[in-house]
């Protein structure tokens, strides 16, 4: 099965609710102790993990996953380190990748793609990588089995949107809100922005960014997304817990029941 | 999806690295730029503003003391002279105009040196227009009188506390508050980096400088300079001024860059000139310093302003094509032309074109005649540099 292929078999098996797909931070605080996190996501009920890749200057997140990510970065973490997690996670879950354009130039787009499939990474998200850039890695990505995800924004106009929905490949990563990764207090209306992706995509419709309480889980799932991405909410609590992988798992559970 | 009309890349360069969110907001402001271009109202209004408010033309002065030293004739394009002190005001007040004709009313800006924090403060307390400066905190100490400035002019000035907290994050949290603000705030970007359309536009509204500067030197000495020399951080005074005279075959273009405490000790901000794998910094792809797993590396240098491990996309085709050269100049020497030219010429340059006349007066040339951009006066240095230099 390639990475692809598992991607769309996560959404397939979820019998009407919605995936979960926690994020984490690779090498944070470490990447032992990430990896015992990405093992609790696993068994705390998510179906797809997102796996970051710490970077200096990343312009896509807000405070709490940059400062993981700086300090997996004090901590020594490396893409080779960090794909070395995702392997081992990925024997339980799926495993998409996200990290900036950078590290992928860094390693050179071939081999960067071909190292990603030989770690067993499913999928790969770039933020700073608009559909206007990404041709050779998202044909790289489809030459490897590997799902390119690409991003759709509320601020996405309709013309950009069908562009966008043309080329998904494994799910649509959906940002639910104009602005970085952090948690949001409010509970956004999710259901125009999915209304409108959906309209020009018949790939899963993953939403992401400012999904920080199992309420807002649910919300999302009730206004219609086929998955449901929380960052920087786990991350925190990766920071702020003395034994951070039964604390997440323990978090994860609470997501995954109210997606129920 | 629209066809790009401004230059998107300059040779392999540029490109528009950032999340789609911004994506939209890029393609307007393009679209604004293109049609402000060619609106007689617009240009009129910019160029009302540049002569009444911020003082073009400014002169260009032939430096005797300086030609000495040099032992060939050395002119300064004074943008020295400018209102607020440095030659950003060029570009704040054409993309405030802009946002105005946008319909944003607040503008986000980045600032290295604080020249163009106050440069944007001072086009928006002109236009009426909220303002937000994003700053590193290590530059708010080391350029505090342009913080006071700012907050004069009416200006929020936030502090930045990440990494080394210059210019580079600075820039990060700029474009982090547009991400999340950008259906009514515009960022007024303060070189020519970026991504696609701001290196173009920047350089639109820069190259006056040179446009003004060639016709001078023209009519001063009838003939093109041998050398037309400018300091990089970004790289938008000398992006402005080579610009003009990048046609002129004969004219040598060479950008100055921070070499630091040397470009060898691996502490300055010399991408350019250092070389090496090209990579992807807010926004663009340029000449970069780097690791070898892509992380940024923190530049280096005495001036707030060229403390940046980035480039602008079109220096790096302008130096891969051959057409302009890059090298680039120590601290110390930058200190000491700082108070050579202060002491010769009666004029405090501001640390960042101090870079540019200690090449042009110490390195050996067979130049027959010189011009630099003397980006920017020294007040907002002084402190600094008295420190520096122990007085
Ligand atoms: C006086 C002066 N010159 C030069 C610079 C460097 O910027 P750029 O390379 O964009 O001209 C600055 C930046 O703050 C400046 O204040």
């Amino acid at each position: 099965m390639t990475g692809a292929e598992r991607i769309a078999a996560a959404f397939e098996q979820r019998e009407g609710r919605a995936a979960l797909m926690p994020y984490l931070m690779g090498g944070y605080p470490d990447l032992a102790t990430s990896l015992d996190i990405a093992i609790g996501y696993a068994e705390g009920g998510a179906d797809l993990i997102e796996l970051g890749v710490p970077f200096s200057d990343p312009l896509a997140d807000g405070p709490v996953i940059q400062s993981a990510g700086t300090a997996a970065l004090a901590a020594g973490a490396t893409l080779d380190g960090v794909l070395e997690v995702a392997t081992k996670v990925a024997e339980q879950v799926p495993v998409v990748l996200m990290c900036y354009s950078n590290a992928v130039l860094a390693r050179g787009t071939e081999q960067f793609v071909a190292d990603l499939a030989a770690a067993g990474v499913s999928g790969l998200i770039v933020p700073d990588l608009p559909l206007e850039e990404a041709e050779s890695t998202s044909d790289a990505c489809a030459q490897a089995g590997l799902a390119f995800v690409p991003l759709a924004a509320p601020t996405s106009t309709d013309e950009r949107l069908a562009v966008i929905g043309a080329a998904v490949q494994g799910f649509l990563y959906t940002v639910a809100v104009a602005g970085t990764t952090g948690e949001r207090g409010e509970q956004s209306s999710y259901g125009e922005i999915i209304a409108r992706v959906r309209e020009h995509t018949s790939a899963p419709v993953a939403l992401g960014f400012g999904i920080s309480t199992p309420e807002q889980a649910s919300a999302a799932a009730d206004a219609g997304a086929d998955g449901v991405i929380v960052g920087s909410r786990l991350v925190r609590e990766v920071g702020e817990q003395e034994d951070p992988a039964s604390a997440c798992r323990a978090l994860v559970e609470q997501f995954a029941r109210a997606l129920r | 999806m629209t066809v790009p009309q401004l230059d998107h890349r300059f040779g392999p360069y540029g490109g528009q690295y950032v999340p789609e969110t911004l994506m939209p907001a890029l393609a307007e402001l393009e679209a604004a730029w293109i049609s402000a271009q060619s609106d007689d109202q617009f240009q009129a209004e910019l160029g009302r503003l540049l002569r009444d408010y911020a003082g073009r033309p400014t002169p260009l002065y032939l430096a005797g003391r300086l030609s000495e030293v040099a032992g060939r004739p050395v002119y300064l394009k004074r943008e020295d002279l400018l209102h607020t002190g440095a030659h950003k005001i060029n570009n704040a007040l054409g993309q405030a105009l802009l946002a105005v004709r946008m319909g944003k009313r607040r503008i986000i800006a980045e600032t290295g040196a604080g020249q163009h924090g106050v440069a944007s403060a001072t086009a928006c307390a002109l236009l009426g227009l909220e303002c937000v400066v994003y700053m590193g905190a290590e530059d708010i100490r080391r350029q505090a009188p342009n913080v006071q400035r700012m907050g004069l002019l009416g200006a929020t000035v936030v502090p930045v506390e990440a990494g080394a907290k210059t210019l580079k994050e600075a820039v990060s949290e700029a474009i982090r508050d547009w991400v999340a603000s950008v259906e009514d705030s515009h960022y007024i970007i303060g070189s020519a980096v970026g991504p696609a359309p701001y290196p173009a536009i920047v350089r639109d509204l820069q190259r006056c400088i040179g446009d003004e500067a060639r016709e001078q030197i023209l009519e001063r000495e009838g003939r093109l300079p041998r050398r037309v020399i400018a300091c990089v951080g970004g790289g938008s005074n000398a992006i402005g001024m080579f610009i003009p005279f990048a046609p002129d075959q004969e004219v040598e273009l060479v950008g100055v860059e921070a070499a630091g405490e040397g470009i060898e000790s691996g502490r300055h901000g010399a991408p350019l000139t250092a070389g090496g794998r090209p990579g992807v910094l807010h926004g663009s792809l340029s000449a970069l310093l780097q690791d070898d797993q892509g992380q940024i590396a923190e530049a280096h240098s005495v001036s707030a302003g060229l403390d940046y491990p980035g480039s602008g996309p079109e220096h790096a085709w302008l130096r891969d094509s051959g057409r302009a050269t890059y090298v680039a100049v120590t601290d110390q020497d930058a200190l000491a032309a700082f108070e050579q030219t202060a002491q010769l010429e009666g004029i405090i340059p501001a640390l960042e074109p101090a870079h540019a006349l200690h090449y042009v007066l110490n390195v050996p040339s067979d130049s027959d005649l010189d011009l630099i951009c003397l980006s920017g006066r020294g007040d907002k240095d002084l402190a600094e540099v008295l420190g520096l230099l122990g007085r």
